[in-house]
């Protein structure tokens, strides 16, 4: 079996690290994400830290905004590695769907991730 | 005046730019100056992604931006400059009057700057070209979003 997909959660402040607390208490899964905050960082240091985070792993970068720095760095640092593959817009949905999905190529659980977090949103009535 | 901010932010065009200040502002246009990301197709597309179709992004060098100042400056549209470092704009204040205040929004921790502020690192070099840019009469205050106070220079350079 291959090593399962990474998850790293690119985010401002400690969004992505509060998102990876909550995926664990839900699924008591505490290893597929690593988080990565852009506190403090130009786009050389948050390529290091994302360097860091990612390693030599297939991984899935996920952003919390679909521009700013975390994107720009994000996908500078995705563009010439085929392991790796991108998301905005991160939410809890994505990531409890992605914890049970990382089998999957970078790209298919991506956008699979993708789908999963745009069905989550929505308008119930009160 | 209708360029509202002249910021140097290293992060160049991100969040804070685009929301924090761009919607008090009502920004319809922003000036990225930098001679890399000018000549650098795939670099324009990253800073062109998070930014909302009601605004303009503009690529310049800064000899194209010296030239094409008073141009933007009578734009009715509120608009941002901004560069990445200070030399940048120290070089399109030169023999131009209409830069009367400058924002250092982000200088980031590098080899050879210190800590002055928790998003303001510089070094001996950039702390004594913001000097002297105030010496010339120009306002510069470190400010990363709008409902922070404005430090002035003498605060942390």
């Amino acid at each position: 079996m291959s090593e399962p997909l990474r998850g790293v959660i690119v985010s401002h402040a400690a969004v992505a690290a509060a998102l990876i607390a909550a995926v664990e208490s839900i699924t008591g899964v505490g290893d597929a994400f690593v988080p990565v905050s852009n506190d403090g960082c130009d786009r050389e240091a948050l390529f290091q830290t994302l360097a860091a985070a990612v390693g030599e792993h297939p991984a899935v970068l996920f952003v919390d905004l679909p521009g700013g720095s975390c994107l720009t760095g994000a996908v500078a640092y995705a563009r010439g590695r085929p392991g790796l593959a991108v998301v905005t817009g991160v939410n809890l949905a994505m990531l409890l769907d992605f914890v049970f999905h990382r089998e999957l190529a970078p790209l298919a659980a991506a956008q699979r991730a993708a789908a999963a977090g745009s069905r989550a949103i929505r308008t119930p009535a009160a | 005046m209708s360029i509202k901010l002249f910021r140097i932010d290293d992060r160049l065009i991100h969040g804070q730019v685009v929301v924090g200040w761009g919607q008090p502002l009502h920004v319809r246009f922003i000036v990225l100056v930098d001679d890399v990301v000018r000549a650098s197709p795939s670099e324009q597309e990253l800073y062109r992604m998070g930014v909302p179709a009601h605004i303009d992004v503009i690529f310049a060098s800064v000899a194209e931006a010296a030239a094409r100042l008073p141009e933007w400056d009578a734009d009715p549209r509120p608009g941002i400059v901004v560069s990445g470092d200070i030399a940048t704009l120290a070089a399109l204040t030169e023999n131009c009057h209409r830069v009367a205040r400058i924002n250092v929004g982000g200088i980031h921790a590098k080899p050879g700057r210190s800590e002055r502020l928790r998003f303001v690192f510089l070094s001996d070099a950039e702390a004594a070209e913001l000097r002297r840019l105030a010496a010339r009469g120009i306002e510069v205050t470190a400010q990363d979003v709008p409902t922070a106070r404005p430090v002035p220079l003498a605060e942390f350079a």
